[in-house]
C-alpha cells in the first residue's frame, strides 16, 4: 500500500447524498479477476453517454476535474454493497482522498485498506469546502494526515478523526494482513481453546 | 457481571487479541466465499505464499453471475467464466469445499449456508458479500468483509475489528394480513434512512420479530445493510432450534443438547443497554414499496409519492429530484396502479420456500398479466425441489410465470437476467440503485406478496386487495 502523508489538491465535487458502490462501479464490471483496470469504469453510468462517449454534464468530465486527488462528496458516500472494486475504481482513476460528511461502513474500510482516506469533516466545513470548491475549481484542499487537518482557502482549518492503528498503516504504507499475520500464536492457542 | 447485549456476548467470546489503540483480533467461524469478491483475495496468499489457514471453516458457492435458465451450461460471458473457472481452480488449490454450478447443494450463499446448518447461534460469520447480515437471524455476528478482508481470513481465520454500536429496532404488536417481514425492514428503510444504522449492529427485538418464522427472520436481517448497519442480530429462541435440528451440519445427540443449552445463553441479558433504539408499531405497519433509488426512499403502498416539501434540507431534495428523473415519476403521483414491466421474486432476500409459498398463493388461479414478464427463482437447489415436491412451480407456470434455477439472477444483474433502459419492475430482491437490475432500469422493492399481485394485475397492486378478495 502507498504512504500517504500530506495531499494538496484540487478536488471534484459530487454533491449527491447516498452514492452507492453500484454508481461507484456497477456490478457488470465485478467479473474481474484482478483490481487495476477499474479507473476507466468508475461512475460508468453518469460518466458515459449511450454511444459511449464522455457525458459533459458529468463533474468527472470536465477539465477542472482533471488531476484532482479529493473527492468532495455528500453524506453517506459509498453506501450499498461491499466490493472493494469501488475504492480500486477510485484509486485507478487517481484519488487519493475524500471528503464527507459520512462513509458507509464497509466502503470505509475498504477505502483504508488501499491508501484511499476518508477524512470526516462537520456540515459546517463540507458546506463551506463545496461552496468554495463548486465557486473556483482551482481551490486547494491540503489534507495531513500527521496532525489529521484540513486546510483551504487560507482560513479553513480543521481537525478530522482517524483510529490510531488505521492512520499508522497509512502512514507508514503498511499492510493489514502483515500485522494481522504477527498474531499467529495467540491465534493457534484461540483456536486449541475452542472445540 | 455487568449485564450485555447479545451483540457484546458474541463478540467477547471471539476476541483474541484485544489492546488498547488497535482493533481487536477478532475469530471468525465460518466463512463463505463466492465467486465476484474471491479471486484477488487468492492472488494475494499466492503471491505471498502462505495458505488458507482453515480450509474446515471456508465454504464456497458460485452464485452472482451463473446462468437461471433451466439446464442450461452456458454462462453469460467468457469473462464470467473465467471468474467461475478460478474459483473452482482456487477451492481445489487451496482444499475448500465448493458448491459448484450443477452440485445439488448449490444456491444463494446466504441460502445455502442457513439451509446446511452452516449458520448457528453465537458464530461469527463473514463474506465478501453485505448481505451476510442475513445470517445474524441465528444470533450470529455476520456481516459482509471486502477483498482485502477476505484475504485476511482466508490467511489467518481472523479479522481486524473495531466495536459497532449497537441499535435495537424494537418491533411490537401483530403483522396485519398481506404485511410481512419485507414490509418490516422496508419501513425500518423508510425510517432511519440508508444512513440510519452506520456503525451500528442492530439486533432485532419485540413481539413481532419473535412471531417470525426463521425465513422471514432473515428477509429482516438480510437487509440490515440497506439501513447502513453492517449486522443485524435476533437472539436464538425455538424457533430457532426448531428450524436448525438434523440439518447437515448441526451438532447431533447429546451434543445437539449441550448446542442447544449454549444457545439460550445468547439472549440480551435484562439491564444491557443499546446506544439507540428504535420502536416500530408492526400492528399499524402496511405494505411497503419503494419509490426511489435507494432502499430509504420507501413509503406504504396506498401512499402517493411524495412532494419535494417533504424533505428538510437541501442535499436530501436533490437527491429526491434525482431519483424522480430517474425513475420517471412525479411527486405526489400514487404508484398503485402504475404500469410495470417485469416482476422479479428472489434474491437472498426472500427467495426460500416460505416466500415461494406466498406467491403462490396469490398465483395460484391466476395469470401473469399481458406484457408483463414475470421471473420465480429460487434461492437454492434445496428450495427448487421442495417447491416443485408441492406443485409450486406448477403453480408459476401455469400463471404464466418464468420457473428458474436457482442464483441471485436479476437482483444484480450479472447473469444475462436483466431489466432493459426504461422497464419498471417490481422486485422482492433487495437494492433499487440506479441500475442495479439492469442500466437504465427501474425498480420498485417489496415483499412478495405485492410483487406476485402486481403482476397479476400488471400494475403496481396491493396485495390485499387480492388476498381479501
Amino acid at each position: 500500500m502507498a504512504k500517504f502523508t500530506t495531499l494538496t489538491s484540487h478536488a471534484v465535487p459530487l454533491p449527491e447524498e447516498n452514492v452507492d458502490t453500484d454508481q461507484i462501479i456497477p456490478a457488470r464490471f465485478l467479473k474481474v479477476t484482478d483490481k487495476h483496470g477499474l479507473g476507466d469504469s468508475l461512475f460508468c453510468d453518469w460518466r458515459y453517454l449511450k454511444d459511449g462517449s464522455d457525458n459533459p454534464n458529468f463533474v468527472l468530465n470536465e477539465p477542472a476535474s482533471q488531476g484532482a486527488q479529493i473527492l468532495l462528496a455528500g453524506n453517506n458516500f459509498g453506501s450499498g454493497s461491499s466490493r472493494e472494486h469501488a475504492p480500486w475504481a477510485l484509486v485507478g482513476w487517481g484519488f487519493r482522498a475524500m471528503i464527507s460528511t459520512g462513509f458507509a461502513d464497509i466502503f470505509k474500510s475498504n477505502s483504508l485498506k488501499n491508501g484511499l482516506l476518508p477524512v470526516e469533516v462537520s456540515e459546517p466545513v463540507y458546506k463551506a469546502l463545496m461552496e468554495a470548491v463548486q465557486g473556483d475549481r482551482s481551490t486547494k484542499i491540503t489534507i495531513d494526515l500527521p496532525t489529521q487537518s484540513v486546510t483551504a482557502l487560507g482560513s479553513l482549518e480543521t481537525t478530522f478523526p482517524i483510529d490510531s492503528f488505521s492512520k499508522h498503516c497509512l502512514l507508514e504504507g503498511i499492510d493489514q494482513l502483515g500485522y494481522l499475520l504477527s498474531f499467529d500464536d495467540q491465534i493457534a492457542r484461540y483456536e486449541q481453546q475452542r472445540p | 457481571m455487568q449485564p450485555r447485549t447479545l451483540f457484546q456476548k458474541v463478540w467477547d467470546e471471539h476476541v483474541v487479541v484485544e489492546e488498547p489503540d488497535s482493533p481487536a483480533v477478532l475469530y471468525i467461524d465460518l466463512h463463505l466465499i463466492h465467486e465476484v469478491t474471491s479471486p484477488q483475495a487468492f492472488t494475494g496468499l499466492r503471491e505471498r505464499g502462505i495458505e488458507v489457514r482453515r480450509p474446515d471453516k471456508t465454504i464456497a458457492t458460485m452464485d452472482h453471475s451463473t446462468p437461471t435458465l433451466p439446464k442450461a451450461l452456458w454462462v453469460i460471458d467468457d469473462q464470467a467464466k473465467a471468474q467461475l473457472g478460478q474459483l473452482e481452480r482456487n477451492c481445489k488449490d487451496f482444499g475448500i469445499e465448493l458448491y459448484a454450478l450443477g452440485d445439488s447443494r448449490n444456491g444463494i450463499v446466504h441460502v445455502i449456508g442457513p439451509e446446511r446448518g452452516f449458520t448457528q447461534p453465537g458464530k461469527t460469520i463473514v463474506c465478501g458479500d453485505s448481505h451476510t447480515s442475513t445470517h445474524g437471524a441465528f444470533g450470529a455476528l455476520a456481516f459482509g468483509i471486502g477483498t482485502s478482508e477476505v484475504e485476511h481470513v482466508l490467511a489467518t481465520q481472523c479479522l481486524l475489528q473495531r466495536k459497532a454500536k449497537t441499535l435495537e429496532v424494537r418491533v411490537e404488536g401483530q403483522l396485519m394480513p398481506g404485511v410481512t417481514a419485507k414490509d418490516i425492514i422496508l419501513a425500518l428503510c423508510a425510517e432511519i434512512g440508508t444512513g440510519g444504522g452506520t456503525g451500528h449492529v442492530i439486533e432485532f427485538t419485540g413481539s413481532a420479530i419473535r412471531s417470525l418464522d426463521m425465513e422471514g427472520r432473515m428477509t429482516v436481517c438480510n437487509m440490515s445493510i440497506e439501513a447502513g448497519a453492517r449486522a443485524g442480530m435476533i437472539g436464538p429462541d425455538e424457533t430457532t432450534f426448531e428450524y436448525l435440528e438434523g440439518r447437515d451440519h448441526v451438532p447431533r445427540g447429546a451434543d445437539w443438547d449441550a448446542a442447544v443449552e449454549r444457545w439460550r445463553q445468547l439472549r440480551t441479558d435484562e439491564g444491557a443497554t443499546f446506544d439507540k433504539t428504535v420502536v416500530i408499531d408492526a400492528n399499524k405497519l402496511e405494505p411497503m414499496i419503494t419509490y426511489g433509488t435507494n432502499p430509504g426512499m420507501g413509503m406504504q403502498i396506498s401512499e402517493p409519492v411524495p412532494t419535494r416539501e417533504r424533505f428538510e434540507d437541501a442535499s436530501q431534495q436533490a437527491a429526491f429530484e434525482k431519483a424522480m428523473g430517474y425513475m420517471n415519476l412525479q411527486p405526489g403521483q400514487p404508484l398503485l396502479g402504475k404500469r410495470i414491466d417485469v416482476v422479479f421474486i428472489g434474491s437472498c432476500t426472500n427467495s426460500r420456500i416460505s416466500d415461494l409459498r406466498m406467491a403462490a398463493g396469490v398465483f395460484s388461479g391466476r395469470k401473469v398479466a399481458d406484457g408483463v414478464r414475470t421471473l420465480v427463482v429460487p434461492g437454492s437447489h434445496d428450495i427448487k425441489k421442495q417447491a416443485e415436491a408441492e406443485g409450486l412451480d406448477q403453480i408459476f407456470k401455469d400463471a404464466g410465470a418464468e420457473w428458474r434455477e436457482p442464483g441471485c439472477s436479476m437482483c444484480i444483474a450479472m447473469n444475462g437476467d436483466n431489466l432493459e433502459p426504461g422497464q419498471y419492475a417490481v422486485s422482492t430482491s433487495n437494492r433499487n440503485f440506479e441500475g442495479r437490475q439492469g442500466k437504465g432500469g427501474r425498480t420498485f422493492l417489496a415483499s412478495p406478496l405485492t410483487a406476485a399481485a402486481s403482476a397479476v394485475k400488471g400494475e403496481v397492486t396491493d396485495p390485499r386487495s387480492l388476498l381479501l378478495s
